[in-house]
């Protein structure tokens, strides 16, 4: 008795012996990308840090919409290597994505997002995406890859409006932790501009558009002296009911008078 | 035992181009009783006719609820409608775990008719023999569909599906200017009161009221979740529709042309242009 193991299929994309036709139409499971799947017999290699890295991306809420900057800096490990990279994205109508930490997953997420935003123009209902819904979405994604431990060295900013007007900002980072505020920052942004941004926080109101403007020139400026993978130039996208765009580039502005008075370096 | 020579799987065209399995199907939805879908600018009612197959048994459960924004009323096999049900909550489930919010009420149905559709067009499948009346309340408002075993879905501003459903029908086409701006309390004795017409008449005469009209209803918009009315609940539109009954069911008049079992087909002609809009039950989508 032969073993149907090694039996040839008995015609071409046919079934083997013993085993049932896959029709059309049917639940078939399509196969996983090769990312997600299992080491194979010759293991597989999965990213342990992340290469080309973006730094800090900060996101502020303010009555009536967010405002997300990043400065345009892409580095290979301490190199400035690329240094006109757009980190503020925007993904529709209501939402921008502001991506730091390994840019080459920042891109891949981004693809899918894409992606996601075409399949939903398709459906031709007027129905989009919601900043939350996308928040929620990539802590799925992230803490899935994470738990296959292949995770996407990425560190986002999601923030926009829903389609009430009333303005999202969220933070999910590579293990899928995910958190919404009035403030959120990655990176060096975390220690140096959420702070700053907290300490002008009114008790009883949110920002005004001016405040939030002023506060994110000043948290690049900060960012831009303390950080050292940073450079003075950045995007700024805002989202509101009305607009949502990505503005800039900017430049900080730069005051290097007080460099003579430093001495013992 | 075949009515024709054509009808033995679904796959096969009758020489008029018809699939007469598919047909079957759909005239089973005529068998099963009658249920009401209507909406107004922020609420969508559904109102089910749940008699008792027998006098020894519980009534049948007509609305099934789907998730906190969308529930299903069926007419026909009820099997078949727990499957299609099953589907849907696993959908919506696993929507709401990837994107925290509920589904869009249209792409559900692409999905779901997408899924019943496979069934019309496979020799080792037969189609779903249940038809459905949705109710939902997404970011887009109320919405009503209707989904037949041929896999054809309807947006719809006020349908109904099942036996005797026409005279249903024709009350819906009569009020259905009104439908738009009236109150949810309005909404849902309009939903009574067309639910009411499917009843034989030697039913509705001696039927006084509460006790002989066994139905259940379902509420679902703006600020509310998808509910099933309780009995409680029940009694007090039932009355609030009787009382007002008199004025809303004199401008109607009763049709009872109708019949238990129609011709297959013969329900889904268009209907004849009337002086208002003529696509009175079956619209297509309103896009913004």
């Amino acid at each position: 008795m032969m073993n149907n193991a090694f039996a040839q299929p008995m015609w071409l994309n046919g079934p083997a012996p013993g085993q049932f036709y896959n029709f059309m139409g049917g639940n078939t499971q399509a196969e996983l990308p090769r990312e997600l799947t299992t080491a194979g017999p010759f293991g597989t290699k999965h990213s342990t840090a992340a290469i080309t890295t973006g730094s800090s991306v900060v996101g502020i809420r303010y009555a009536g919409g967010v405002l997300v900057a990043a400065d345009t800096l892409v580095s290979y490990g301490s190199l400035a290597r690329y240094q006109n990279i757009d980190r503020v994205f925007k993904i529709n109508d209501k939402i921008l994505l502001g991506g730091s930490g390994d840019f080459a997953d920042i891109q891949s997420i981004k693809r899918s997002i894409d992606q996601k935003m075409i399949e939903d123009q398709c459906c031709n209902d007027g129905v989009v995406m919601k900043p939350k819904s996308l928040a929620s979405w990539l802590t799925r994604v992230l803490y899935n890859r994470r738990s296959r431990m292949n995770p996407l060295y990425i560190d986002v900013v999601v923030a926009g409006v829903d389609e009430a007007g009333v303005p999202f900002l969220g933070n999910v980072d590579l293990r899928g932790r995910a958190y919404d505020d009035y403030v959120v920052a990655t990176g060096f942004g975390r220690h140096l501009a959420l702070p700053l941004v907290r300490e002008r926080k009114p008790k009883d109101r949110d920002f005004t558009f001016e405040e939030a403007s002023n506060l994110i020139r000043e948290c690049m400026k900060v960012l831009y002296y303390r950080d050292t993978r940073s450079i003075p130039q950045y995007t700024v996208g805002i989202c509101s009911a009305s607009d949502c765009s990505v503005k800039g580039p900017f430049k900080v502005e730069e005051n290097w008078t007080f460099a003579e008075t430093v001495e013992g370096y | 035992m075949f009515r024709n020579q054509y009808d033995s799987d679904v796959t096969v065209w009758s020489p008029q181009g018809r699939l007469h399995q598919v047909e079957y199907a759909i005239a089973a939805v005529k068998l099963g009783t009658a249920t009401v879908g209507l909406k107004n600018n922020d609420y969508a009612v559904l109102v089910a006719l749940c008699k008792p197959p027998s006098e020894l048994s519980a009534s049948q459960r007509k609305i099934i609820a789907i998730d906190e924004h969308l529930g299903i009323s069926i007419a026909g096999i009820t099997a078949d409608a727990r499957v299609l049900s099953k589907y849907l909550r696993s959908e919506c489930l696993s929507y709401k775990h990837s994107y925290g919010s509920t589904y869009p009420v249209p792409r559900l149905i692409t999905t779901l008719g997408n899924k019943m559709q496979t069934t019309t067009q496979r020799y080792d499948r037969r189609p779903y023999g249940v038809g459905l009346l949705l109710a939902g309340y997404d970011e887009k408002g109320p919405h009503i569909y209707k989904v037949e075993p041929s896999a054809n879905y309807f947006n719809c501003k006020a349908m109904t599906i099942g036996s005797r459903s026409q005279s249903a029908r024709t009350y819906l086409e009569r009020h259905l200017a009104t439908f738009n701006t009236c109150t949810k309390d309005d909404i849902i004795c309009h939903g009574i009161h067309a639910i009411r017409s499917t009843l034989p008449n030697d039913e509705l005469s001696k039927d006084d009221g509460a006790s002989q009209l066994m139905i259940t209803v379902a509420i679902v918009g703006k600020d509310q979740p998808f509910k099933v009315l309780t009995d409680e609940e029940n009694l007090f539109y039932l009355d609030m529709a009787k009382k007002r009954g008199a004025t809303m069911l004199s401008k109607s008049g009763r049709n009872d042309d109708d019949d238990d079992t129609p011709p297959p087909i013969a329900e889904d002609k268009p209907e004849p242009a009337g002086p208002r809009d003529p696509q009175v039950a079956v619209a297509t989508m309103e896009r913004p």
